[in-house]
């Protein structure tokens, strides 16, 4: 027997009604954990940090890829890659990929910038995650358009935390 | 004297994209870790990283304390031509180190 009905028994409450309000309360949290995915949304630094980086343009999804594992074990040193679709051409091509992050201590990780001569706009670094979070990619092109990538990690050992 | 590897090939064809892989002994550290004294580690970090290929800028980087220490960049460039490609990181407390590796290209 639960808490809460031993709780409505001894206040005199047919158990019939505790064993409602306690489906009522499993039934409650099993809507928050429904919702718990929407309270990943976005947060505000992140996207203004965004928007700083396409001075005030719109950022579409699309054409850049961040590719980084899901599940992170050390956050000291995450493998990521950063790619963007390009023809890369003097007339077409990336100007600059950068990456952002959700909640670490600063927004920015690292924005890469190129020409031309770059050849092919892909870039593979490591990174340091503070604890589960979004990282966004922004791709920033020749014709001024940005592009963005948001992917979620969960990190299981955080960065900054061991000396 | 601060190590760096420069991984790439030395021979390419023209108009070849070939990948080059940096990376350069660094702590990287961020000035958000707590020291042994109570107080905060002073922040000392690789801020820039460059390529200029023929003294023709190829590729930059702008780093964040969020780069992992000994920072790693793996990018690509097009082989033009004969010749060398500088690589330099610029950081805090005056840190600077280049490398040159040449390159032929037929």
């Amino acid at each position: 027997m639960t808490r809460a009905m031993q709780d409505a028994v001894t206040r005199g409450i047919e158990p019939a009604a505790a064993r409602r309000s306690v489906l009522h309360a499993g039934a409650a949290l099993g809507l928050a954990l429904v919702l718990r995915p929407a309270r990943a949304a976005t947060s505000d630094d992140l996207r203004a940090a965004v928007t700083a980086f396409a001075r005030g343009a719109a950022v579409r999804e699309g054409r850049v890829l961040l590719d980084v594992a899901p599940l992170v074990e050390n956050g000291n040193a995450v493998p990521v890659t950063v790619s963007a679709t390009s023809p890369m051409t003097a007339a077409d091509h990336v100007a600059a990929l950068a990456i952002f992050n959700e909640r670490n201590p600063q927004r920015d990780v690292v924005v890469f910038r190129f020409g031309p001569r770059a050849g092919r706009a892909q870039v593979a670094t490591r990174i340091r995650l503070a604890t589960s979070q979004q990282l966004v990619a922004v791709a920033q092109m020749s014709d001024g358009s940005f592009w963005s990538h948001t992917v979620d990690v969960i990190v299981t050992l955080a960065a900054c935390v061991e000396p | 004297m601060p190590t760096a590897i420069v991984t790439m090939p030395t021979t390419a064809k023209r108009g070849e994209v070939i990948a080059i892989r940096t990376l350069v002994a660094h702590p990287m550290e961020t000035g958000y870790r707590p020291g042994d004294g109570g107080g905060v580690l002073p922040r000392d970090l690789i801020r820039r990283f460059q390529c200029h290929y023929n003294g023709e800028l190829v590729f930059a980087a702008e780093l964040y304390p969020a780069v992992a220490a000994n920072p790693l960049i793996g990018f690509f460039t097009v082989a033009t031509e004969s010749g060398s490609l500088r690589f330099t990181w610029d950081g805090d407390n005056g840190f600077a180190h280049s490398e040159s590796v040449a390159i032929t290209v037929t």
